[in-house]
């Protein structure tokens, strides 16, 4: 799973454009990571601000 | 807030989803037309916030979206251009008039959705389109404003929903990007900068951002959009820490106000090939149509909004929305511009693979009027092959292109 910091994002969605199995979505509340995510660390490599980090369960 | 949706009717011929410049042209196109078409975005406010540079060529304005350069939305006139390789060199564009301008998105945008509006398309914003489903060869979707929700059936989607383009993915088109073949986007805006002219500027390098490009273009009364994309796996860095090296190494910057930041996603790998399912056509940054080297797209959205539309009006008269008849979009697009971007992006694949001292070695062969072609995909393909036979090192890359 992703994990947003939400000081960081500037919800520009990018992120889900890179996502190959549509786990994120760009919200009115900001970006949402589902159940899909396979940790496989394309968004936390694109995001242009550092916003993402993969969530340790 | 009135309940817009209430007002729409149950059934149309073509809903856009995504009002940007690729929905207003296909919203705009398809009222003209004659068909009934929706138009829906998301976001509270059309073109907003942005995730641009803003500038558009005189080429993408006057023929691709095919509008008058004039209206508040144009900012500034755009008269040349200056690419600075590595090491400093500076290759210079100069013209006599106007070759392009730099627009103020949210105006802009706006502006065109309102000429979609005036030719009879409606308009609605926050308004979020989801849960397609195909049903006797329509497609049902629910359109969400605030607490209110409506079922509207349309006989074709058009998707113009962006980067993330979630219709497409919902309707069965994997629309995403891999990392060497998206450009991560950061921008300021920034205000109180002495002297930024008329000249839009480009600085390149592996360590200033690697796999695209920094850009300075001018908004006028000493505000400039600085901004930057980069891709992996190039990039060391993120874009933001990258834009900022930048801007605290130009004694014209580091002092200056920012007034905006903004990112994005720019999709520079090549267009989708199959842009279109049945009931669906896909347009703009969510079918990749972005000039892979420079990475504006609001012309080439524009262009295949248009286009889209067409089609759209050529099925609604044979009663045909099947994937199999939709195809005729994608023979269009590859026809009128999609030919001469590939053209494009092979000539950016040998750019990307060569090394700073190649770059600072190439300058000293380039006119300006070269970096325009090879922007174009004109005669650049073969010029660039010609130089790079120059350098033993260099020859198999030149191969590529001769």
């Amino acid at each position: 799973m992703i994990k947003v910091d939400t000081d960081k994002c500037l919800r520009c969605g990018g992120c889900v454009g890179v996502c190959p199995v549509s786990a994120l979505e760009l919200t009115e509340h900001g970006i949402k990571c589902s159940g899909r995510c396979t940790s496989c660390k394309s968004c936390v490599n694109f995001c242009p601000v550092g916003a993402l980090s993969i969530k340790d369960d | 807030m009135i309940d817009m949706l209430s007002n729409l009717p149950d059934e149309v011929d073509v809903l856009v989803v995504g009002m940007g410049p690729g929905g207003s042209g296909a919203a705009k196109r398809c009222a003209e037309l004659g068909l009934r078409v929706i138009g829906v975005e998301k976001r509270a406010e059309i073109g907003a916030p942005k995730r641009c540079g803003e500038a558009i060529s005189r080429h993408g304005m006057t023929e691709r979206i095919g509008i008058e350069p004039k209206g508040p939305w144009i900012v500034q006139e755009v008269h040349g251009a200056i690419v600075y390789a590595p090491n400093g060199t500076s290759i210079k564009v100069d013209y006599d008039g106007p070759e392009g301008w730099v627009v103020e998105r949210k105006v802009f945008d706006k502006h065109l959705a309102s000429l979609a509006a005036e030719a009879g398309a409606r308009v609605i914003a926050k308004t979020e389109a989801s849960g397609f489903r195909r049903e006797n060869g329509r497609v049902k979707v629910t359109l969400k404003s605030g607490n209110e929700s409506k079922e509207v059936t349309s006989k074709i989607i058009i998707a113009a929903d962006g980067v993330e383009s979630k219709v497409a993915r919902e309707m069965g088109i994997n629309t995403f990007n891999k990392l060497p073949d998206i450009c991560a986007g950061v921008q300021y805006e920034m205000a109180g900068i002495k002297h930024t002219g008329n000249m839009i500027e480009f600085f390149f390098g592996n360590d200033t951002a690697p796999g695209g490009y920094i850009w300075i273009f001018p908004k006028g009364r000493g505000v400039a959009n600085v901004g930057i994309g980069i891709r992996k796996p190039w990039a060391k860095k993120t874009a933001l820490e990258y834009l900022d090296d930048f801007v605290q190494s130009r004694p014209e910057l580091k002092d200056a106000s920012i007034i905006e930041v903004n990112s994005g996603g720019v999709p520079v790998g090549g267009f989708l090939t199959d842009a279109v399912d049945d009931n669906l056509i896909v347009v703009g940054d969510a079918a990749h149509h972005v000039n892979p080297i420079h990475g504006g797209g609001i012309p080439e959205a524009y262009m295949a909004g248009r286009l889209a539309a067409e089609t759209a009006s050529e099925a609604l008269k044979a009663r045909d929305f099947s994937k199999g008849f939709l195809k005729r979009y994608d023979k269009a697009w590859n026809d009128q511009r999609g030919t001469r971007l590939k053209k494009i992006l092979k000539l950016r694949e040998v750019i990307e693979t060569m090394s700073d001292d190649d770059l600072n070695w190439l300058a000293e062969y380039l006119k300006g009027d070269d970096l325009v072609e090879f922007s174009r995909g004109g005669s650049g393909l073969v010029k660039l092959g010609k130089i790079l036979m120059k350098k033993p090192r260099l020859i198999k890359l030149a191969r590529k292109l001769l």
